[in-house]
């Protein structure tokens, strides 16, 4: 079992950090590889179609459940070791565990893939199509992932626990209380398993990858514009009203179906509620980085802002898309497609890469080239909002569609131009990945650049 | 104890209680939901077709729940809680890149059809973007005997051999053609708002046949048209040689007395020889499906379209002819 005597010096968390990234960026490159293609397959319904595990069917539980538990699982909780770590002055509680806990993630993720390849998928409910034992692995990873963070807090060398540990280490613990529902199966038949899938599909993204994202941005923004947050307070605040609110939401994915209507309904009440720390939370971060516009130029700041908008903007939008006046036109519309890529993406991804370029260069001591960061910047920038808009004005035209009484084929064939626009989008997207790739490269394990200028001496807290 | 525990141990057990009052009871109460009337378990051969479905992602793209919407009446009636009580894996989806399932075992019953649509949607709906599941069949010389190949439009066929289903084909198949809404004692439909501005347009239209000349809504016709009748009859009216047969130029479409269409169109049609050629599908029945004035209006479409020439039909002849006892 791993021991507590670690080695001296920084180079555990710098490691674990470095090759957690790398993982992470694998997983995005693939994940998003696959992504193109089934983008493509809109358009070019026969391509790559005659083999099974090229079926659209197969390949989109890939890319889903790569995306999520490969990428952004993995770029999280290796941001989250190296923050518990220096927020709590201290090192990384145990190098063994952080390994386990990423060859599990890893294994848990080559064994979903290839599996969902096959053609096994635990009944196509939403996030959570890996077989089961898989998601056992997952889980198991989850535990090792909680353990360590705690632990590293635990032997902290302040007095209070900084604002992203409650965030990263509570998005852990929470998860792993999401994963161990999801898979016990005696609540879980016909109309039961439906308010569960519900429950399920928004807090796995909701209660796992919104508060480790909001962990690095409490981290990252006081770093990146050397000043304190702006009200820790107000962070606090924004973490119980999250917790509590967040968990009730889940059936705003079913409204309208059989589920009991004061189901519904609740889930509406609180999809409301969660403006309360959505918009909280967004206007602690922006009042932090006011004034500072020159920090934003050529930094990582740029995707750290991006980020920010993107939870603001995709957050807002997910309430306003649960009411049902706006439901009976977006609900079941590739709408929903541009608001998962909203948040996923405008989001969560560009927060882990503010965090990448903000955190990772402080750790290895290497900068990535401005220019390729930039490049990287505006290619997922342009991207994204060319897929999200595609999909969001497609999304309407299909819903107004329906609501017109055409036939069904003519939403189809409306569709054709947002998809293709789509896969335009989402082009930039996997080339800007590959840009990142390279910069990760040169953070980490590429010789020479040691440009870094040394970090600013501001606290976090 | 430890600010640590406090805020770790805390947060994780308001959580642990949210996430049994919002996840964990819910499914216990709702997965008791009793079958509806009429409810069916699947046949073993059934199942073995929703692990098809399954297994390639059928859903992504196809719901299986008819919300209580207007735009979502061409689907069936709304689902029920007992509509459910057999569906373990659920199976409601959440996008619809194609139509809704629900009663697709209605609204399109004709093996044949699906078979086709299977192997390459775009032979028999040339817009349709889903993906084919021709790994779902085998091409061989010959079929074994009691097998029937596939009768594929050339463009789609393979260059030599023929196409047989393989047993995940059948048991798909055998799926779908299970999607039937079962009936609700006293349940009627709600008058929908298209079938209202329908209504009005069939008071008008019997007041002109009243004045000794028959007409019909010509843009509901072609939309209805496409809607029901496309998918196997194709755009063109031209059919699938062999397979669905035209209605360009067909002597019950041209005939001067609509009554056998418009019984053709309620009560569908099985196993007819026309023409010489034996067609093998089965036409569904869409008496449950279409009123009298949306009828009328394919009617009008069809006998009106591709060359055909033919007197239309009206309201009141499709509702005389839906009032005599089913053959």
């Amino acid at each position: 079992m791993p021991s507590r005597t670690i080695p001296t010096g920084a180079d555990v968390t710098r490691d674990v950090f470095s090759v957690y990234t790398v993982c992470a960026t694998i997983w995005l490159v693939f994940a998003t590889l696959i992504g193109v293609l089934l983008s493509l397959k809109f358009a070019y319904p026969d391509f790559a179609s005659h083999t099974s595990w090229l079926t659209f069917g197969r390949l989109r539980p890939i890319h889903t459940n790569d995306t999520f538990y490969g990428w952004a699982s993995i770029g999280l909780v290796g941001l989250a070791y190296y923050i518990a770590a220096r927020s709590s002055r201290t090192e990384l509680y145990s190098g063994r565990l952080a390994w386990l806990g990423l060859a599990l993630f890893n294994v848990a993720a080559i064994a979903g893939t290839i599996t969902l390849g096959m053609g096994i998928n635990d009944g196509t409910l939403e996030y959570r199509e890996w077989w089961w034992p898989i998601r056992l692995v997952f889980l198991a990873a989850l535990i090792v992932s909680a353990w360590n963070l705690l632990a590293t807090v635990a032997r902290r060398d302040t007095e209070d626990i900084y604002l992203s540990n409650w965030y990263t280490i509570g998005g852990v613990l929470w998860t792993c209380i999401i994963a161990i529902v999801a898979i016990l199966p005696w609540y879980q038949h016909g109309l039961g398993q439906v308010a569960v899938s519900g429950y399920y599909m928004h807090n796995a993204v909701g209660l796992w990858f919104t508060p480790l994202a909001l962990g690095v941005l409490y981290y990252a923004i006081p770093k990146l514009f050397s000043r304190p947050i702006y009200s820790y307070a107000l962070g606090v605040f924004a973490f119980w009203t999250n917790l509590v609110f967040y968990p009730i939401i889940g059936s705003h994915h079913f409204l309208f179906s059989p589920l009991p209507w004061w189901l519904q309904t609740t889930a509406i009440v609180f999809s409301v509620a969660m403006l309360v720390p959505v918009w909280g939370g967004s206007a602690n971060f922006l009042l932090t980085m006011r004034g500072q516009p020159e920090r934003l130029s050529r930094s990582p700041a740029m995707f750290v802002l991006v980020g920010v908008l993107g939870y603001l903007f995709g957050s807002t939008q997910g309430t306003f898309e649960a009411f049902r006046s706006l439901q009976e036109i977006w609900h079941l519309t590739n709408y929903t497609v541009g608001h998962s890529h909203l948040t996923m993406y405008g989001f969560i991804s560009f927060v882990i890469w503010g965090g990448v370029y903000g955190l990772l260069p402080r750790a290895t001591k290497k900068a990535p080239d401005s220019l390729l960061m930039g490049i990287h910047f505006w290619m997922a920038t342009v991207g994204i909002v060319i897929y999200v808009g595609a999909l969001s004005i497609g999304g309407t035209v299909q819903g107004l569609d329906w609501i017109h009484g055409l036939p069904f084929i003519q939403s189809v064939t409306d569709m054709a131009p947002f998809w293709l626009w789509r896969a335009v989008g989402g082009s930039l997207m996997f080339l800007s990945h590959l840009v990142f790739a390279w910069n990760v490269w040169d953070m980490t394990y590429a010789r020479g650049h040691v440009n870094l200028e040394a970090p600013r001496a501001v606290e976090a807290a | 104890m430890s600010k640590l525990t406090l805020i770790a141990g805390g947060s994780t057990l308001v959580y642990a209680v949210l996430a049994v009052l919002m996840g964990v009871l819910p499914g216990m109460v709702l997965s008791r939901t009793k079958p509806g009337p009429g409810v069916m378990p699947l046949t073993p051969l059934q199942r073995e077709g929703r692990d098809v479905f399954v297994a390639n992602g059928c859903s992504y793209c196809h719901t299986q729940q008819v919300r209580p919407l207007a735009e979502d009446a061409v689907f069936g009636r709304p689902s029920s809680a007992g509509d459910y009580a057999y569906e373990t894996p659920e199976l409601l989806g959440s996008e619809r890149n194609g139509p809704d399932l629900t009663n697709i075992g209605v609204r399109q019953p004709s093996e044949v059809w699906q078979y086709m649509h299977l192997y390459n949607p775009r032979s028999v709906v040339p817009q349709s973007i889903m993906p084919d599941f021709s790994f779902l069949f085998e091409v061989v010389a010959k079929a074994p005997a009691g097998v029937t190949p596939l009768a594929i439009p050339k463009p789609y066929a393979p260059e030599h051999g023929v196409v047989i289903p393989t047993r995940k084909a059948q048991a798909l198949v055998a799926y779908l053609l299970s999607r039937k809404q079962a009936t609700i004692p006293g349940y009627s439909p709600p008058a929908t708002a298209p079938s209202g501005t329908a209504a009005a347009a069939a008071a008008a239209t019997s007041s002109a046949t009243a004045a000794g000349k028959a007409s019909f809504d010509a843009a509901a016709g072609a939309r209805l048209f496409a809607a029901n009748c496309q998918s196997c009859h194709q755009a063109s009216g031209e059919g699938i040689p062999g397979v669905f047969p035209p209605l360009k130029g067909d002597p019950v479409e041209t005939a001067a007395d609509p009554t056998e269409q418009i019984s053709i169109i309620l009560h569908g049609l099985e196993g007819k020889t026309i023409g010489g050629v034996a067609y093998p599908g089965q036409m569904p029945a869409f008496a449950a499906q279409l009123g009298d004035d949306e009828i009328a209006d394919i009617i009008g479409h069809e006998r009106t379209s591709w060359g055909n020439n033919a007197p239309l039909a009206t309201a009141a002849q499709v509702a005389a002819e839906r009032a005599k006892p089913a053959h």
